[in-house]
């Protein structure tokens, strides 16, 4: 009987070798004449595993891992078709601590089903949120996500119903769904887990948001830096065509420009033009794509839909905490042991992401500085670790919990050369239609500079410089990038004197 | 331009035109069969496309993904975001500025490439991927490219 073996081919087990592991694999079964199949599955996010293997068995599956090739033939030596014991052997993978200790509602199949395969994905409870849909009508499917909280994932957490309400109520001969995969902050990882490790779940959301609000097309951008991203999203919309029953999607690639990630430059670019932002209102949800009125929403957010048809807007609402309802995928990112996916209910603290699941820092040296909400998000203290992480707590403390991603930085970071490079990546990727963004990032460039070389009276006119940013950008590219700015500066003094 | 890469053009300009937002999706193609985007090809574009030729050249300027002149045999997008910058890719940024010299090979920044619990992280030729790096690591890759051309 043919045994099923999982090894991941998402971009992270590529980079960590996995193509070539899942050759060995192949080859030792071969000269052994055993019967097996092998999956490649998305990735379960616990990347210092990795390439992770997992074994079949009538009791669960069974993982082993980092595996090498150099470890494949000791791993067919121990009997690892019959789940044998080996150094590397983890045990059943449902029982590793930081995946039991996740609740996993948007990446509940990422890892676990074969991203290819449409039967898998309709086993493993996909497509109950679309067939609920097609019996509910418009303003029934809106109110649905409406009530069960859901706020924008892509880090803006602006309530999605609201958005969706607002594109309903809008006639238009034509409405488009327009997937934000444009997932350009540093630490953040998420989007190309779920798009590499369940495709058919984003597609189900962005044809529920079409019967929801009216739209027969949608668009999917996603970044150029996903090159196998947006190649299986491709083979999976060849495979669900049919399913989608008259649900049309597009996969668009963008074209490395950071600032095409907030939604006016993403239409832009769609529409064929520079990634340039545009003014507000009007609202792309009254006049987006095409001048048509649009849904934007991020990965996570459509990704989420799903489940929120087919179990109820409660089942999504009772997790969370205040405001902040349902789940977030926590990315741990940067100095940390256990680097890795981390989806739990908001309200846990940051030192439990950094040290219960990430294991402190990689370096062995104490964790010094944390960036959450990637490179527009602000610099925490070891004082903030314990800032519960939700929307509310986050915005008081001065920081963003945005889509979700931690940088640790241990003791070796100079916080004059984060800010610095705050502003240089601000100069770098400002679309230059705003001229606190343009100009301001490249000045702030010049004024840290002067603070580096010794001239400490240069940080008044750093904050005054600041404040014109925060205030005066059109978008969150010059507005937020003072985030990081500030807060080295009010955080971190001493490196600055 | 010769002949065969004109009419190549002018035959991704026909499959394109008719797509609302044709542009990037033409371009991207364009890359991907040349490695790059000569702006001989531009007029064609925007005559193809009903667009200036400002606008396309804008286009292909504004975005950092093209390029107007012909790549070395390998591209090398080395990560430098903060994810990377936390495990060291500045250090080795420094080594790699030093080992491309001399090599048939373009050294690129990229702004994350989705692998920030492994960095320092590259990617060649959008291809292969490769994470954890050391410096050495580095030089085995490079060194390997020479051997496989």
């Amino acid at each position: 009987m043919s045994v099923t073996l999982y090894l991941p081919g998402d971009a992270n087990a590529l980079a960590l070798g996995a193509d070539e592991v899942a050759k060995a694999i192949v080859n030792q079964a071969t000269q052994r004449d055993l019967d097996i199949r092998l999956v490649r599955n998305g990735s379960r996010g616990l990347f210092w595993l990795e390439p992770l293997l997992e074994v079949e068995t009538p009791e669960g599956r069974i993982a082993y891992g980092p595996v090498e090739v150099a470890d494949v033939p000791e791993l067919f030596n121990a009997g690892l078709v019959e789940a044998g014991d080996h150094p590397l052997c983890l045990g059943l993978t449902d029982e590793i601590p930081y995946l039991a200790r996740q609740q996993r509602v948007s990446m509940s199949r990422v890892g676990v089903v074969d991203p290819l395969s449409l039967d898998d994905y309709l086993t493993h409870g996909g497509g109950e949120g679309l067939k609920r849909a097609r019996s509910m009508t418009p303003a029934e499917i809106v109110k649905e996500v409406t009530d069960s909280g859901l706020r924008g994932r892509g880090g803006a957490a602006f309530p999605t119903g609201i958005k969706w309400n607002t594109v309903l109520n809008t006639p238009a001969d034509q409405k488009y769904i327009v997937c934000n995969a444009d997932e350009g902050d540093s630490g953040t990882f998420a989007d190309r887990l779920l798009m590499e490790g369940d495709p058919f779940a984003l597609f189900e959301g962005m044809a529920i948001a079409g019967l929801g609000v009216g739209a027969s097309k949608g668009y999917l951008y996603v970044r150029s830096e996903y090159p196998h991203a947006a190649a299986l999203l491709q083979q999976a919309l060849t495979v669900a065509s049919d399913w989608l029953d008259g649900f049309e999607i597009e996969v668009r690639k963008a074209a490395g420009s950071y600032v095409c990630g907030e939604e006016t430059a993403l239409l832009e670019s769609i529409e064929g033009r520079r990634g340039i932002v545009r003014n507000k209102p009007p609202l792309p949800a009254i006049d987006g794509l095409f001048g048509k009125p649009t849904v934007i929403n991020n990965v996570i957010s459509l990704i989420s839909v799903p489940d929120i048809l087919a179990k109820g807007a409660d089942f999504y609402h009772a997790y969370g905490v205040g405001r902040s309802r349902g789940t977030l995928p926590f990315q741990l990112a940067g100095n940390l042991k256990y680097g890795g996916m981390v989806e739990v209910p908001f309200g846990l603290t940051l030192r439990e992401l950094l040290y219960e699941f990430g294991g402190g820092s990689d370096s062995g040296r104490p964790i010094r500085a944390v960036q959450v909400g990637g490179p527009l998000g602000a610099y925490m203290p070891e004082s903030q670790f314990d800032t519960p992480l939700c929307y509310e707590a986050f915005t008081e403390v001065g920081a963003v919990l945005g889509h979700g991603g931690i940088v640790a930085f241990d003791d070796s970071v100079d916080m004059v050369n984060q800010a610095h490079y705050a502003m240089r990546f601000c100069a770098e990727e400002s679309c230059g239609k705003c001229t606190p963004c343009r100009i301001g990032s490249t000045r702030g460039m010049e004024v840290i500079e002067r603070i580096r070389g010794g001239d400490s009276n240069q940080i008044e006119l750093l904050r005054s410089l600041c404040d014109t940013m925060l205030d005066g950008s059109m978008c969150a590219m010059g507005g937020m990038t003072p985030y990081p700015v500030l807060s080295a500066l009010n955080h971190f003094p001493e490196d600055f004197q | 331009m010769e002949k065969q890469i004109t009419s190549h053009i002018d035959e991704l300009i026909t499959n394109h035109q008719h797509k609302p937002g044709a542009l990037l999706p033409l371009l991207h193609e364009i890359q991907e069969s040349l490695g790059y985007i000569p702006s001989e090809t531009v007029p064609a574009i925007a005559k193809g496309l009903n667009l200036s030729r400002a606008e396309v050249y804008g286009v292909i300027s504004y975005y950092q993904h093209f390029r107007t002149t012909p790549p070395a045999r390998n591209v090398i997008r080395l990560c430098r975001a903060e994810a990377c910058q936390a495990r060291g890719s500045e250090t080795l940024a420094a080594h790699a500025e030093e080992a491309v010299v001399g090599r048939d090979l373009t050294l690129e920044a990229v702004y994350c490439l989705g692998l920030c619990a492994s960095g320092p992280a590259m990617q060649i030729d959008e291809t292969h991927l490769h994470a954890r790096l050391s410096p050495e690591k580095f030089d085995a890759l490079i060194a390997g490219l020479e051997v496989n051309s």
